[in-house]
């Protein structure tokens, strides 16, 4: 059932530290994910201007590319970043961050993942990533 | 390594004091001279980005190197301002050393009025082995209260 998969997921995010530390949880419809990432204080960039840190919604959006193909494909381990691109096109002001991968393409090593990240309407989002993902596969050898 | 010239510290120290982020990341300023900025991050556990490995998660590298970016945008200046990030392109290398503190030399090599144009690299020991590498445009923001309509940015400043 799609509950033990969301499960299965948070227990993965559970286990990453920088995970805890963003505070970000995983949300499944089907093998769609949204991960949130509820406001903390701890996320501002600049006191003065009251925005994420551009390195945390960076940050957040990578660990959905990364979220989003542990749903989609089999990993033995955690995809890993090759390269991302980061577009900002908005402040992100202090309340909760959503974000929703879209893998373009799955090869036997990389994978090509878009991100895009909002906060009070999905028609306006906050930034987007691109990026390569290398992928190792499921072996029966990993622990 | 590191035997490099005393930073001047106030204006890279205040900024750190004004980002939370930076302050619960350890992020420290070393240097910062014409145009260029190196920070560095302690290793600290709830920054591992892979339990099996305790290599930590790029987004670390990624906040580090985007710290780093705007420090050089100041350091350019020659005063903080109120930047945004444009866009960030990030090439990771080869997974951080599990333990070690991580540097990030940045270089802002144009500004305009408007815009900074900022390189930056990310290792542990060695500039010349890094463990990534970044490219970052920053916006630089007038005082106008152009950001947030309706939520004045009113800084909480220390």
């Amino acid at each position: 059932m799609s509950e033990s998969a969301a499960d299965r997921l948070n227990a993965m995010l559970e286990r990453i530290p920088y995970a805890r530390f963003l505070g970000v949880r995983a949300e499944l419809a089907g093998d769609e994910m949204t991960l949130v990432m509820p406001f903390a204080e701890r996320l501002i960039g600049n006191v003065n201007l009251r925005a994420l840190h551009g390195g945390v919604v960076g940050a957040f959006m990578e660990m959905a590319a990364v979220a989003q193909l542990s749903v989609s494909v089999g990993l033995a381990r955690q995809a890993r970043p090759i390269d991302v691109t980061v577009e900002y096109l908005r402040s992100g002001r202090p309340t909760t961050s959503f974000a929703r991968a879209e893998i373009k393409r799955v090869g036997r090593r990389v994978a090509n993942v878009h991100v895009e990240a909002w906060q009070e309407a999905r028609g306006k989002p906050i930034a987007s990533l691109h990026g390569h993902f290398q992928l190792k596969p499921a072996e029966p050898t990993a622990s | 390594m590191s035997d490099a010239p005393l930073p001047p510290r106030d204006l890279p120290v205040r900024m750190i004091d004004g980002s939370p982020l930076g302050c619960a990341l350890g992020f420290e300023t070393v240097r910062m001279e014409h145009a260029t900025a190196t920070l560095t991050a302690p290793y600290k556990p709830e920054m591992v980005g892979d339990p099996d490995t305790g290599v930590i998660a790029g987004g670390v590298v990624t906040a580090l190197l985007d710290h780093a970016s705007g420090q050089a945008v100041f350091a350019a200046l020659g005063q903080p301002a109120s930047i945004a990030t444009l866009d960030l392109r990030i090439d990771y290398m080869r997974a951080a050393e599990p333990g070690a503190a991580i540097f990030a030399h940045a270089h802002c090599y144009k500004l305009t009025h408007s815009i900074g144009f900022v390189r930056a690299v990310a290792y542990e020991h060695d500039e010349s082995d890094p463990v990534a590498t970044a490219q970052a445009t920053f916006m630089l923001i007038t005082t106008e209260p152009s950001i947030a309509p309706g939520d004045p940015a009113t800084g909480a400043g220390q």
